[in-house]
């Protein structure tokens, strides 16, 4: 396999019957090259036959004289698919998929912040781009290496007005009351109620995936584990992945399970403190207490056996850097016990409690249809009744044998998304305690070789939606470039909707049963 | 209601921390001295976040906790720069958040100090400069104390503005 189709070094195939080569790797990904018709047909056709776009993005690799590229990976039929479409490196443009998949939307702007690549969209606003740089810079080129600052007052954003008797409008942010990510929220209201909310993200850019390209694969774990530290270990697992696909690197089975363990235990710490804090913006601060008092004693418990409260840097690509002994073992066995305890009696307590229900039920309501036409992933999916779980649908090792349930609620409010949590740290603590019974015995981590493959792709389904990263490598040049999607790019779209004709002060809760990513969005 | 009673008084009284003494607050930097005599022994603080992965984030609400307490050693968070005395700041200040970051320390009323918390906050964190991030609190506005960690743990946070108080 090349990132080069071998025929003629230029890699184009008529129509929709591509090439499709197998990645290696746990997940059954499936790559091809695509010209212009094949690419819109393809689209068209896993539209109509309820695909999935996981993420789409691009790459400079004018290096390899293939322009610039624009990658979508979607999930189809029993397989996931990615494909790369080259564009000429004079004149980059793509045909838009978020007439197809609205989820498109935004990474389409973000395309064209960061490499200058343009589609047919009609929302031509800038994303990512605030006031770091220019409309005429574009950061991930290859060639690009500093812009100056544009002054704000010279790059006004257009938020859309609403208009009509009684409409105003509320602005929230960049700089939040609480303590949060910044991110700014124009609500366009009338007296209590909500018209329009319109999100603005994009403050928290850090320009990762610049950094990443100057760094070598297998170093800069540390940096992709710090992207969005409560998914710390999800992210850096799914980098992992990504670098040991190109590196043929085969994980020790121990090590694999040790990474399960990880990723469900990082499930249970941000369920923990999501509901205290949903109790808390429901009015109910006892719910705050008790759960930030269990999800303390839980990362107190992470930062005795692995080192660190939110597992930063114990997944590392070829495996894990930490190991547990039958002390640990059963340290955490009586710690599952003692949580599943009392996380059942605060249910009951929470279930029972008519004021914080009264909140709870109805609010910030997305039913199945409307998430299903968003591209709804993760967590707040399975709030609203749609099946979305890789640990079910492509399960990989361990939880091809772990056998995972999935959790659904169907009525898509603030409600659903507290009992999908609670039902999650039920199915995550058994989760644990099977990987603790049956966890295999030898090394935990095998050392990773130089990358010489060209493509790499790997998700781990983290606490919010599945995590993914695509690594592509021009070997000739010595290039590589890193695309890290967060699941919060589909699901911020969704709070927009699910807040409609709320009431403003139910805002902070219903943003709260979504708990999305700035930093991971925003990167 | 019995049911919550009954967990209430399940879960007791949490054993109170006292306030660390001097000479345990190592890791911290700070230049001025106590704020005991400028500000009293009741700090408001209010948070920035200017680009963080949101690792220090997750300490400063566990600072809230039972265990950790914050407000029992007379800090508290607010809700807006006018009621505060300390601006906690986070993360390696995102271009897109460097003139929030100014408005909001031009916000808060006179004596103020500033608390740089975390490794990026402190420039010694994975986001060194670069087109979408300026660096160090520092350089955007002046600090006064450092709390460096990846996240720090709520304990060193504490002893930190323990220490601002208790000195």
């Amino acid at each position: 396999m090349s990132f080069v189709h071998p025929n003629d070094g230029f890699p184009m195939t008529r129509g929709p019957a591509v090439g499709w080569a197998r990645l290696p790797g746990p997940l059954p990904v499936d790559h091809a090259w695509v010209d212009d018709a094949s690419w819109r047909a393809l689209c068209e056709q896993w539209h109509a036959q309820d695909g999935r776009l996981i993420t789409l993005w691009g790459s400079d690799e004018r290096p390899a004289g293939l322009g610039f590229v624009v990658h979508a990976v979607f999930t189809y039929a029993d397989a996931w698919h990615w494909i790369s479409l080259a564009t000429p490196g004079d004149r980059p443009r793509f045909s838009a998929l978020s007439d197809l998949f609205p989820e498109a939307a935004r990474l389409e702007r973000a395309l064209f912040d960061l490499l200058g690549i343009s589609c047919d969209a009609r929302d031509k606003r800038p994303w990512l781009r605030h006031e770091a740089w220019g409309p005429a810079d574009f950061p991930l080129r290859r060639d690009f290496t500093q812009a100056a600052p544009v002054p704000k007052e010279a790059d006004p954003y257009p938020f859309v007005r609403v208009q009509g008797a009684g409409v105003h409008e509320i602005a929230v942010g960049p700089v939040h009351a609480g303590t949060i990510e910044p991110g700014h929220f124009r609500f366009s209201v009338v007296g209590d109620e909500i018209l329009r909310l319109e999100e603005r993200l994009g403050y928290t850019h850090k320009g990762i995936a610049k950094r990443l390209e100057g760094m070598g694969l297998t170093d800069a774990g540390r940096l992709v584990g710090r992207v969005c530290a409560d998914s710390t270990a999800a992210y850096a697992g799914a980098y992992a992945l990504a670098v040991e696909a190109v590196s043929a690197c085969a994980v020790p089975p121990r090590g694999v399970w040790l990474r399960a363990l990880l990723w469900e235990r990082e499930r249970i710490a941000n369920h923990l403190g999501d509901l205290g804090a949903l109790c808390q913006d429901g009015g109910l601060a006892f719910g705050h207490t008790q759960f930030g008092l269990l999800k303390e004693r839980y990362l107190q418990t992470q930062a005795r056996l692995f080192g660190h409260r939110y597992l930063m840097d114990t997944i590392v690509p070829g495996g894990v850097a930490c190991d547990i002994d039958s002390a640990a073992i059963s340290d955490m066995e009586r710690e599952c016990t003692a949580l599943l305890e009392a996380t059942r009696r605060l249910r009951h307590i929470i279930d029972d409690h008519a004021g914080l229900q009264e909140r709870f039920l109805g609010a910030g309501r997305l039913d199945r249809t409307r998430a299903r036409a968003l591209g709804a992933v993760g967590l707040a999916a399975r709030a609203s009744g749609i099946h979305s779980d890789l640990r079910l649908l492509w399960p990989s090792p361990p939880y091809d044998s772990l056998k995972a349930r999935i959790c659904l609620q169907e009525q898509g409010d603030v409600a659903a998304r507290v009992a999908v949590r609670f039902d999650e740290i039920e199915e995550s603590a058994r989760l644990i305690r099977v990987i603790l019974a049956e966890i295999p015995q030898g090394p935990v981590r095998a050392p990773c070789a130089p990358p010489k493959g060209t493509l790499g792709l790997g998700a781990v389904e983290g606490w919010r939606g599945p995590i993914v990263v695509a690594i592509t490598r021009t070997p000739e040049c010595a290039r590589h470039h890193v695309h890290i999607h967060d699941p919060s790019w589909q699901n911020w779209p969704l709070l927009e909707h699910a807040v409609l004709l709320d009431l403003v002060p139910d805002f902070p809760l219903i943003n709260k049963s979504f708990n999305l990513a700035y930093s991971g969005h925003d990167q | 209601m019995h049911k919550l009673l009954r967990q209430i008084v399940k879960t007791g009284m949490l054993r109170s921390r006292p306030c660390p003494r001097r000479d345990r607050a190592r890791d911290i930097h700070t230049s001025p001295p106590s704020l005991a005599e400028e500000l009293g022994r009741a700090l408001a603080v209010r948070h920035v976040d200017t680009g963080s992965c949101n690792g220090c984030e997750l300490e400063i609400q566990a600072l809230g906790n039972a265990i950790y307490n914050l407000a029992a050693i007379g800090v508290r968070l607010v809700a807006s720069p006018r009621h505060a005395d300390i601006l906690l700041v986070t993360g390696p200040v995102a271009r897109a958040m460097a003139a929030p970051l100014r408005a909001t320390y031009d916000a808060v009323p006179a004596p103020k100090r500033v608390v740089a918390l975390g490794d990026c906050a402190c420039g010694c964190g994975v986001y060194s400069p670069n087109y979408a991030t300026v660096g160090k609190v520092d350089d955007v506005i002046p600090v006064d104390v450092a709390i460096p960690g990846c996240p720090p743990p709520p304990e060193t946070i504490r002893e930190a503005f323990a220490t601002l108080i208790c000195r």
